[in-house]
């Protein structure tokens, strides 16, 4: 193994206006890491997600994504072209799954890898019962998005994503949008990506979840990264005044 | 009125064919138009804006005189049949225009970043993912625009195409009936908007998200 991070964000600001949302962050995430981030409502914690793959691009600095360069400066068709086949590569999962309703579970799964891959019918449903399997779901593979429980949902999101064999997985508030008692059914997929040594970044307001799975937690708070570290440090042993607090409200109950 | 029947039988025939001619033009026009409106040019936005805001801020009748009478004066020579329908075709597409692009922004913002997300192009979002759930969401709207385009057809009396409403206004003069005239042809609009409006039930429940 390299080195090299595979995702490497470099001086990261953003501004939307004169309100600063990421202040100078640098993140480095080796392969196989997983990273959470945590931190109060409107820290930026989605925002640096969302700028690793350039869904909300930034004001300044660098993203890469092993050796290439994310946030590139090209001329817009260019740019087209260029960050469609780096997104291949970045399997993201948002809070509200965003399963594409018209589509059954299968053509979830399928339509981008048949699109991009140029895989054929028979690949891809290959392609769809693997990662179906991967997710417990193989007997909903003919069900469409509006017949699943957010659980259910949110597990498909995770293999449609999973299809892709994105390099690294973003997670953004995967659990929140769902009762309490589906959370655990995704809490365990993303268990098990772990164990399978997925390069995982997961923004979570589960610190319990951070605790058990993350290799490091970053505290986020108005917009820049206050502290970091392995998740025994920063849940038991926090330095800073800001995340000691933080903490006091969320582990509440937990501890 | 049994012997007037069949001259209203024809009418309504150019009825239909006024509406369905003008509904196909339409839709090309509001697909045109909100294509253009969607736009990431601001040249192609703002033309979009100016054919939504001109026809709508304008009488449908007016429209349909300027193609007509003042079409000649810039050398469009043009028969009353095809002037109408060029006139409703453009007008109805206006509205078809802020139908479509209403459809088409309402789909939410999550299914497009999905798409972008797993590497897929703005088209191939567009094709697959945006569309196929906003063509959902505009057919009943365009039930409206349509079931009005076909009452609008009624203007082009006004021009002498002998469609429905002309008819009728012709045979007064004959029959000294008006009641019985405009009843008649009121109840033929009728039917043909209700025949539409099943239509348009049915592929609204045909293409329904599962
Ligand atoms: N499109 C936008 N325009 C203006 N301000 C925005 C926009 N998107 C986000 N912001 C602001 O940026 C800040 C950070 O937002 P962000 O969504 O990254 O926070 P967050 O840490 O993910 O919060 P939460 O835990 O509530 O999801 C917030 O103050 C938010 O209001
Ligand atoms: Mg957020």
């Amino acid at each position: 193994m390299s080195d090299r991070p595979i995702i490497d964000i470099r001086h990261a600001a953003k501004s939307y206006g004169s309100l600063e949302v990421l202040k100078d962050i640098s993140l480095q995430v080796q392969t196989g890491q997983i990273v959470a981030i945590i931190g109060p409502s409107g820290s930026g914690k989605s925002t640096l997600l969302r700028a690793i793959n350039d869904l909300d691009p930034l004001s300044s600095g660098e993203v890469w994504l092993d050796d290439i360069q994310v946030n590139k400066a090209l001329p817009t068709r260019q740019y087209e072209t260029h960050i469609n086949s780096v997104r291949q590569n970045i399997g993201m999962v948002f809070q509200h799954f965003n399963l594409f309703p018209h589509l059954s579970v299968r053509d979830n799964i399928t339509l981008a890898p048949k699109m991009l891959k140029g895989i054929s019918k028979a690949e891809a449903d290959q392609l769809a019962v693997e990662q179906l399997n991967k997710v417990g779901l193989l007997d909903r593979i003919d069900y469409y998005p509006s017949q699943l429980s957010g659980g259910q949902k949110q597990r498909v999101a995770i293999a449609r994503a999973l299809a892709m064999k994105p390099k690294v997985m973003l997670f953004d508030e995967a659990t929140s949008a769902l009762d309490p008692e589906l959370v655990e059914e995704v809490n365990l997929v993303m268990k098990q990506l772990a164990e399978e040594h997925m390069t995982m970044i997961i923004v979570t307001h589960e610190m319990g979840f951070a605790q058990d799975v993350c290799d490091r937690v970053l505290f986020m708070d108005q917009g820049v990264v206050v502290e970091e570290g392995p998740p025994d440090v920063i849940f038991r042993n926090p330095a800073n005044e800001r995340t000691k607090n933080f903490l006091r409200k969320h582990l509440k109950g937990q501890h | 009125m049994l012997r007037v029947f069949p001259f209203f039988l024809q009418a309504a025939w150019v009825t239909i064919q006024l509406s369905v001619l003008s509904c196909a033009m339409g839709l090309v026009c509001g697909a045109l138009g909100a294509a253009a409106r969607l736009s990431r040019s601001p040249a192609l936005r703002f033309t979009g804006a100016t054919y939504v805001s001109v026809i709508r801020g304008t009488p449908a009748l007016i429209q349909v005189f300027i193609l007509y009478f003042g079409g000649p004066q810039i050398g469009i020579q043009l028969e009353a049949f095809e002037a109408g329908v060029l006139a409703l075709g453009f007008n109805i597409g206006a509205y078809m225009t802020e139908t479509m692009r209403g459809a088409i922004i309402s789909v939410d913002r999550g299914q497009n970043e999905a798409a972008r997300t797993l590497g897929l192009s703005r088209f191939e979002t567009f094709r697959s993912v945006i569309l196929p759930q906003a063509l959902r969401l505009m057919i009943r709207p365009l039930g409206v625009n349509i079931n009005a385009l076909i009452k609008g057809t009624a203007l082009v009396a006004a021009i002498s195409v002998v469609e429905l409403t002309y008819t009728a206004q012709r045979y007064i003069g004959s029959t000294y009936k008006p009641f019985e005239m405009f009843f008649l042809a009121g109840s033929i609009y009728m039917v043909i908007i209700y025949v539409t409006g099943l239509g348009v039930s049915w592929l609204d429940r045909r293409v329904a998200l599962k």
